[in-house]
């Protein structure tokens, strides 16, 4: 084999092996990330400086991991999620896919939401998910904002869409009527 | 009351509004309810004060009708905000009741009050529902000699259905009937006596489930409630069971998804049909029941009228509990047949749901043919005005756990329109003649009642916030008038202190079909609102949160 053949197989090779450098898969979670949080504030408005290391930690750990979110995804089902906020869309309760957070969208902050339950209707879960589940859950509920690394997330599921065919038109098919009082 | 009579026809008397004069019809007042949920309810007229209750948290107000809806009283039942939480299709309230001086509310969070009409005092508070079990209340109390009927809400949180009459003066409960679960319960007796052979047999409420699965099932009584004075006999519909995945609970399901004849002093059940056995799609069977005399083929009858939520319009013998006939008033493609001989549905094996799989074009939809809101028969012109909707969906049944206080449904569902590419339609069907007399075909669906009224006038709301009335005998436009928001509520007709014939509506997006609009769905899910958000995605385009009443007469002459 020639040497600049040697040398470009084995720039091949190296360049393969980077492609396996994914992420790290924590079937255990490591210490110090299946804790609840601690510090989590409702406003961001913060005096003084706040403390973030807990949850960049956390969401790093959870949210850049596919482990962690697709193990979210069979938990949101699992743990009856989706019947009050569809796949995202929302429903009895509010939409989880789009920027807006009544009580905060950080991963701690839903962490909080899903353990403590609020006031409006959300259930509180401490006590029956672990708190590993929970971080995971939390990861999989940003993930649906499109937070996160698309390569981690779980595929949608488009097998219930519509087909193209069944959809609506979008003009009215009914003309208005004739408007006899104004 | 809501239905205006203990047969619920909605038909007003009054025929000062004709077909001709109609088209003067004019705002008088408007009232803001300062709730902005789906307003669902249908104001109350008692003399010349009018009552109007708002979606959670269900205040009261009192107006004077002799100064322009001036506020007499606001009363504020404080229910729990976290009811919000268990309650499947948006914070609604469909009604208040007045005898004898109070007014009955019945709150989200299940409680039942009584108010002192003349000012908003309390005179009592009694809780019933439970939310931590799911259950919530939502429907309109029936208060019939002393009696304040009301049953639970919560059939996709896997609660048991019941009804319940209490003590009207001291809010005693005298009996509860549960629709699942063992005779006794049920308050199955010796005076049991259905039509049809698959509705007798011991703890029917506990062998057609598989087992302990009745204590979640389902069956509850969110609707109407009907009373015949000479048979002293209450009728009630039963809601879906649960869950909606039909794979986890093989049986008829007994008794959900059908109506209940009861005795109204004991509960004691009479008969009882069952429009849908083992429920595959969500087809609760709560919807108004209108209790009419009819000469059919040759023979006086006393008759029940329901326009269900299968797609089937039911004449039933109300003394017996025997289907007269069965025609179906909107495209069904789920259920090919009612054997009128057996009772029974034929559901077509194309369009069974099964685990894992999606079954596309269900028709009708989860919601019905038609949903909660109520028709309206003129005797006038022997029609029953439906408003209902036109929409299909795709199914995908998935497994469902019980976890208390969280939804029990199972199902990912998608809406589109129907056939035809409407949503909405209001049909006049003609009872005897068992065919549809006219239909006024919507874009959008229709989740208001109807009302109908001597001066041959039909009135309804649109989503997009149109109160319209049409030619009771043609369904011709007469009027329309935009209100502020879209109209899921109940319009009523009512003489007022000066002598002239007032109409009334709230307005109010909201209800299932407007929970897009209120609670800011995202769209991008395709199941979201249970798939609601697909079929109306263009709603949020047309209409806006609101919920104010609005009063027309025609200007003084």
């Amino acid at each position: 084999m020639c040497s600049r053949c040697r040398v470009l197989s084995a720039a091949i090779v190296l360049l393969a092996l980077a492609g396996c450098q994914r992420e790290k898969r924590h079937f255990e979670a490591p210490p110090g990330t299946d804790f609840p949080p601690t510090q989590v504030t409702m406003s961001p408005l913060v005096t003084g400086v706040s403390a973030t290391a807990f949850r960049e930690q956390q969401t790093h750990i959870y949210e850049d991991n596919a482990y962690h979110l697709s193990e979210g995804k069979r938990l949101f089902s699992w743990f009856n999620c989706a019947g009050c906020h569809g796949h995202g869309g929302g429903n009895i309760g509010p939409a989880l896919m789009d920027e807006e957070w009544i009580y905060g969208g950080d991963i701690d902050a839903i962490y909080l939401t899903i353990a403590q339950g609020r006031p409006n209707g959300m259930p509180a879960f401490a006590g029956r998910i672990p708190a590993q589940q929970i971080w995971q859950l939390a990861a999989y509920v940003r993930s649906l904002g499109g937070h996160g690394p698309k390569a981690a997330r779980p595929s949608r599921d488009d097998h219930i869409q519509i087909p193209a065919e069944q959809g609506r038109r979008d003009e009215p098919v009914v003309p208005a009527p004739a408007d006899p009082s104004q | 009351m809501p239905g205006k009579n203990f047969a619920a026809t909605r038909f007003s008397g009054l025929n000062d509004l004709n077909t001709d004069n109609v088209s003067g019809l004019r705002v008088e007042f408007t009232f803001s309810t300062g709730v902005v949920r789906g307003q669902e309810a249908a104001p109350l007229v008692v003399a010349d004060t009018m009552y109007v209750v708002t979606p959670f948290p269900n205040h009261v107000f009192a107006l004077d009708l002799n100064r322009h809806g001036a506020l007499k009283w606001h009363y504020e039942p404080k229910p729990v905000a976290a009811a919000q939480g268990v309650a499947c299709c948006d914070v609604v309230n469909r009604g208040i009741q007045y005898a004898d001086g109070r007014i009955y509310l019945a709150t989200l969070d299940g409680q039942v009050i009584a108010l002192d009409a003349a000012t908003g005092a309390e005179r009592w508070r009694i809780t019933l529902g439970q939310i931590n079990k799911g259950e919530t209340i939502t429907m309109a109390p029936l208060v019939v000699k002393g009696k304040v009927l009301v049953g639970n809400s919560g059939g996709e949180f896997g609660v048991r259905g019941w009804i319940a009459a209490l003590d009207a003066a001291s809010g005693q409960q005298l009996w509860r009937a549960y629709n699942t679960g063992p005779d006794t319960d049920v308050l199955i007796g010796s005076a049991f006596k259905p039509f049809y052979p698959s509705e007798r047999g011991p703890d029917l409420g506990v062998t057609t489930w598989p087992p302990e699965a009745w204590r979640i099932g389902g069956g509850t009584v969110w609707g109407w409630i009907s009373y015949d004075p000479d048979l002293n006999l209450i009728y009630h519909g039963t809601a879906n069971p649960g869950p909606w995945n039909s794979e986890q609970r093989p049986g008829d399901n007994k008794w959900t998804g059908g109506i209940f004849a009861r005795d109204l002093d004991s509960g004691a059940a009479r008969w009882f049909y069952q429009s849908v056995p083992h429920d595959l799609y969500d087809y609760d069977a709560i919807n108004e029941l209108v209790l009419l005399d009819a000469q059919i083929d040759g023979a006086q009858r006393r008759v029940l009228v329901r326009p269900e939520r299968n797609g089937y319009l039911y004449v039933i013998d109300r003394t017996s509990g025997e289907v007269l006939s069965a025609d179906p008033y909107a495209h069904v493609n789920s259920i090919t047949s009612v054997d009128v001989k057996t009772g029974r549905p034929t559901y077509n094996p194309d369009k069974k749901p099964q685990l894992g799989k999606v079954v596309r074009d269900i028709c009708p939809a989860a919601p019905g043919a038609k949903d909660w809101n109520p028709s309206a028969y003129s005797p006038r012109t022997g029609l029953l005005y439906i408003a209902h909707l036109n929409l299909c969906m795709d199914w995908e049944s998935v497994e469902a756990n019980y976890i208390a206080g969280t939804p029990y449904v199972g199902a990912n569902t998608v809406m589109h329109a129907g056939h035809g590419g409407y949503r909405g339609e209001l049909s006049a069907w003609d009872v005897l003649g068992r065919k549809n007399a006219w239909s006024v075909k919507e874009d959008l669906p229709l989740w208001s009642g109807v009302l109908a009224t001597a001066g041959d006038l039909v009135f309804y709301g649109t989503l997009d916030g149109y109160l319209k009335a049409v030619d009771a005998r043609s369904g011709a436009a007469k009027w329309q008038f935009r209100t502020g928001s879209g109209i899921i509520g109940q319009p009523i007709s009512y003489r007022g202190p000066d002598g002239r014939q007032y109409i009334a509506v709230l307005c109010g997006i909201g209800g299932w079909v407007g929970t897009i609009v209120v609670n800011k769905i995202d769209t991008r899910d395709p199941t979201a609102v249970s798939g609601f958000a697909s079929a109306v995605g263009d709603l949020p385009g047309k209409t806006a949160k609101g919920g104010t009443l609005y009063v027309f007469a025609l200007p003084r002459p």
